[in-house]
């Protein structure tokens, strides 16, 4: 996969965000958890895609499932940056806020940048609501606005009457008020209503009354604006499209491409896809994903806890299909036992990890980066296990597909590092085009022939063991967690051949490490003053920072790690060749640790742990701390 | 290939439980059962977990999985979902099945996956040296309750019963006429066979079972149940089990008093559920005999069959898979970015 991954960098080779409102704007939707929030954001991006603009989203959406109506804990919002140049995040500001309720606008009026666009749904600021929202003074009235530039409409009035006729209820009419809304809001870009019509007929199509609805509401929305003057000050949007390279399209995010790209690594490698999962914030998506594979071969198994999927996932690899299991960092804390067992028995098994904040339960549904340690290090005895993790939504099918590919080359359990942001967030994907080399087919090649059969006898390129099914005449073997023999997979106590099967384990991170690509740098030069060395979903901020730091001539490079575990042979070379080495990660200094622990250099180390991704000024700043503003 | 014989299913490693265990003869029947039934090594897979029961794949000639503590029943699902053919077994014990892995038992049990679960029930921890099982009698002294075991035991047979299970059985390790052919009916049966196995630890728990094993006396204290058969035992057969009048329980009655005949007694109906609870409790009182035999089976959807619904009729080849994925990725909205917008 090589290829794929220095294609997917070369693919992003888009110009530099600069200027807000210009090249880029970032608008962010929030309201109830019932006002359709996710629906609205969801379809502006598709829009925006569809266009040809880049885009990056991020939901932010609430724990509860239903938390009580008007409250601030209630509050579901989706972040929204559509550019002419490449966007890697959602923003570090919002240029607009669209609220529909008082809770919202207390929750993040704050993101929203001085002089920015707040469009307000008036009829929601009532008194009871302003008071749950825990306004004193209502914000529409009291000047505490000022600094922004506010359009504040009746939204659900406007809705209601614009469904009049229809005969709906007058709760359901106003259930249609994120529609006007969004109709409002592809006015402001330049966009017309018909994609999202398209839409809304095949999504309700068996409630046509419901289509029509939301169609009116929609088209009422992008009327509203086009007759009624804005008030001076507030511009439409004219973002045009992005340079992207060309070809077929779709947005994907995270867990939707490691879905789709463990089943294409499954099938390049010649075997069936088994699916062995629990569910779990955030990693419930790649269950269902999978099972909707199903009429595609691909069996998905919903255990009764994370050491049945597990466990189920390697009595599948046993059986000859690539199991694979996928948790989250509590998730992955009970599999633990059970992935020393695949190592133990070099058995092909891929451990999905989409980390959120942690320890313990944490912050489910916020983001971080912080099990790193977990993922190399985190089990009892010596036992290395590769780890890989992409970057951004847009990489996470082909490390799916590279995943399967190391795990079935080498005979060994492998570990994806995704996380929350990565997970939810999409961003416009170019379809993979199977025929490029890139997808050249990895056939597993099982054991059949008898002769000679050692069950623990190892390649020594790859050192993978035979791959001996049951089912296979002749060629019955016993295995398990205790140490075998070296060659015939015995039982053994003996000293030396623990020794033995230890360094055995150890040279099959060796020979992965010589197998994957070289650490290239992600932007910029290949030696200078300031390397800033990423992994995961710190990305997007770090590349967007030095990017725009290279602009204006700046010695900053970006080096993104997708291979964490064995690391790049090259790695200790390229970063030599930095004054200053700097880690900005969203944990407490994991990867730092670790890379001190493998090369002299020295490492510094920028955390941010606070359910977010970084943003690009947290990034900047450090570029000017080093290099000077 | 030829006719398998016993010894045939037996690896080339020694065995090593301790001189006088049950797990030999339960080894025994097994793999004369498997030579009986004509079943192949390469289509034979024994899963364990940890515990000296768990050690019995190591000494079968069969493909065999010794996993982690508890776990058996989740690798065999998994095991048996990706490849149907396989004739898929499961050993375990009373610390592994009933303890650590209780709750991927109880969930074997309900799904009825095609496959068999042995549980060495020895009412003891053996390979950690003699501590109190979930199994052991209330009161029994161990390293780990000098003062006696305060635990309530549990009954493997009402548990599986509660989980939900099909088929469900009892028996005594070294009765290899009662032993075998359960073993061979759970073989057969569509779905999730749970064998309860009786079995002497002859180290730290040694003779629990001997007054149900004693040649002489043992038929005065189990009962040995057949489907349509009277419920029938006692060294002379003269004692029965019948419904005790005015109540919702069983009792033991004598064949030569007040004028009763095998008439007036429960007639052994496998797929009674209530009737298999009140066997299973059996044995707790003072002239109650342990129920032994199959004490529940009956026909239900088998697991793996209703998973793979849905799936392809015959598997896809790469390409078909390949082109299919395709179709999928683009059942989301697509665009095309052309030349001209370079």
């Amino acid at each position: 996969m090589q290829n794929g991954l220095e294609r997917g960098a070369a693919n992003r080779e888009l110009p530099v965000s600069q200027q807000p409102e210009v090249d880029y704007v970032r608008v962010r939707f929030a309201g109830d958890s019932g006002d359709g929030i996710q629906m609205t954001g969801t379809r502006l991006a598709e829009a925006a895609a569809r266009f040809g603009n880049d885009i990056a989203t991020f939901p932010d959406f609430p724990a509860d499932i239903r938390a009580p109506s008007g409250t601030i804990y209630g509050v579901s919002a989706y972040s929204l940056n559509i550019g002419h140049a490449e966007v890697d995040t959602f923003g570090d500001e919002a240029d607009a806020l669209v609220a529909l309720n008082p809770a919202a606008v207390r929750k993040y009026l704050e993101g929203v940048k001085q002089n920015g666009l707040l469009i307000l749904d008036r009829d929601a600021f009532t008194e009871r609501a302003l008071t749950k929202a825990g306004f004193i003074s209502n914000p529409l009235e009291d000047g505490s606005l000022s600094n922004f530039r506010v359009l504040p409409l009746e939204i659900t009035s406007n809705t209601e009457k614009a469904l009049r006729e229809t005969g709906l209820s007058a709760k359901d009419a106003k259930r249609c008020k994120n529609m006007w809304t969004l109709g409002l809001v592809l006015w402001l870009f330049e966009r017309s209503t018909t994609d999202v019509e398209h839409w809304v007929e095949q999504k309700f199509h068996q409630k046509p009354e419901l289509a029509k609805a939301n169609i009116l509401a929609l088209q009422a929305g992008h009327l509203y604006a086009e007759v009624n003057e804005l008030p001076s000050g507030i511009e439409r949007y004219n973002i045009q499209p992005a340079p992207l390279m060309e070809g077929e399209y779709r947005s994907i995010n995270g867990n939707e491409g490691l879905a789709y790209g463990l089943y294409a690594g499954a099938t390049l490698a010649d075997l069936e896809l088994f699916y062995g999962s629990y569910p779990i914030t955030p990693a419930s998506p790649l269950l269902h994903t999978v099972a909707k594979l199903k009429e595609l071969g691909a069996l998905s198994f919903q255990a009764e806890d994370e050491i049945a999927a597990v466990c189920a996932a390697i009595g599948a690899s046993y059986a000859g299909h690539l199991g694979v299991t996928g948790s989250s960092g509590p998730g992955i804390a009970l599999k633990t036992e059970a992935i020393g067992l695949a190592i133990m028995t070099e058995l092909p098994l891929v451990v999905v990890n989409v980390q959120r904040g942690g320890p313990s339960t944490g912050l489910p549904t916020k983001t971080e980066q912080s099990d790193l340690f977990q993922a190399i290090w985190g089990r009892n005895g010596d036992a290395p296990l590769p780890v890989i993790a992409p970057a951004h939504p847009g990489e996470c099918f082909d490390i799916g597909v590279e995943a399967a590919k190391l795990a079935t080359k080498h005979m060994t359990p492998l570990m994806v590092l995704s996380d929350g942001y990565i997970a939810n967030a999409s961003a416009p994907w170019k379809l993979p085009d199977f025929s490029d080399p890139a997808y050249q087919p990895f056939p597993v090649k099982k054991a059949s022939e008898p002769t000679g059969f050692l069950p623990f006898d190892h390649d020594p390129e790859t050192m993978a063991r035979p791959w001996a099914v049951p089912g296979t005449a002749e060629l019955m073997h016993r295995i398990g967690g205790l140490e075998k023999q070296a060659g015939s997979g015995d039982i053994s106590y003996d000293g030396e051949n623990h020794q033995l099967m230890t360094q055995i384990r150890a040279q099959k991170l060796e020979a992965i490490a010589n197998s994957i690509p070289v650490q290239h740098v992600e932007t910029g030069e290949a030696t200078g003053k300031l390397a800033l060395v990423g992994w995961g979903s710190s990305w997007g901020p770090i590349r967007v920072a030095a990017r725009r730091a290279q602009l204006e001539g700046r010695s900053v490079s970006h080096i993104h790690l997708r291979h964490l575990w064995p690391l790049p042979p090259n790695l200790e070379e390229l970063l030599s060749g930095f004054d200053r080495i700097i880690i900005p990660e969203m944990n407490n200094g994991q990867l730092a640790t670790v890379l001190r622990s493998q090369m002299p250099l020295c490492f510094e180390s920028v955390t941010c742990v606070k359910g977010r991704p970084f943003l690009v000024r947290e990034i900047a700043k450090i570029i000017d701390d080093v290099l000077g503003a | 290939m030829t006719d398998l014989k016993p010894k045939d299913f037996a690896s080339t490693l020694d065995v090593r439980w301790c001189p006088g265990c049950g797990d030999y003869a339960v080894l025994k029947s097994l793999q004369k059962i498997l030579s009986d039934t004509g079943a192949k090594l390469e289509d034979t897979l024994c899963v364990s977990g940890i515990g000296c029961s768990s050690r019995l794949p190591y000494y079968m000639a069969t493909y065999g999985f010794h996993s982690i503590h508890g776990r058996a029943p989740a690798v065999a699902t998994g095991a048996k979902l990706a490849n149907p053919e396989l004739d898929v077994w499961v050993f375990t014990g009373d610390g592994d099945g009933l303890s650590i892995g209780g709750n991927h038992l109880m969930h074997a049990l309900r799904r009825n996956l095609d496959m068999q679960i042995v549980l060495f029930n020895n009412q003891i921890y053996g390979l950690t040296k003699g501590q109190f099982s979930p199994t052991s009698q209330k009161g029994l002294r161990t390293p780990s309750s000098p003062g006696g075991s305060v635990d309530t035991p549990l009954n493997p047979v009402r548990f599986a019963i509660g989980a939900g299970a099909k088929f469900i059985a009892r028996s005594v390790d070294t009765q290899a006429k009662v032993l075998g052919p359960v073993l061979q009916a759970a073989r057969t049966f569509e779905g999730t066979a749970f064998v309860d196995v009786l079995q002497n630890c002859v180290i730290f728990n040694d003779g629990v079972f001997d007054k149900l094993k004693d040649k002489k006396q043992g038929p005065d204290h189990t009962l040995f149940v057949e489907h349509g058969q009277p419920l029938v035992f006692g060294v002379d057969r003269n004692k029965g089990i019948r419904i005790k009048a005015g109540g919702f329980s069983l009792e033991v009655v004598s064949l030569e008093e007040g004028g009763l005949s095998e008439a007036d007694l429960i007639v052994h109906d496998e797929t009674n559920h209530a009737l298999a609870g009140a066997l299973a409790e059996l044995g707790g009182n003072a002239g109650e005999p342990t129920v032994l035999g199959i004490l529940f089976r009956e026909e239900a959807p088998e697991f793996g069959a209703e998973s793979r619904i849905g799936l392809p009729a015959k598997p896809l080849s790469m390409n078909e898979k390949l082109t299919r994925l395709s179709a999928t990725l683009r059942k989301a909205e697509t665009w095309d970015v052309g030349e001209d917008e370079q």
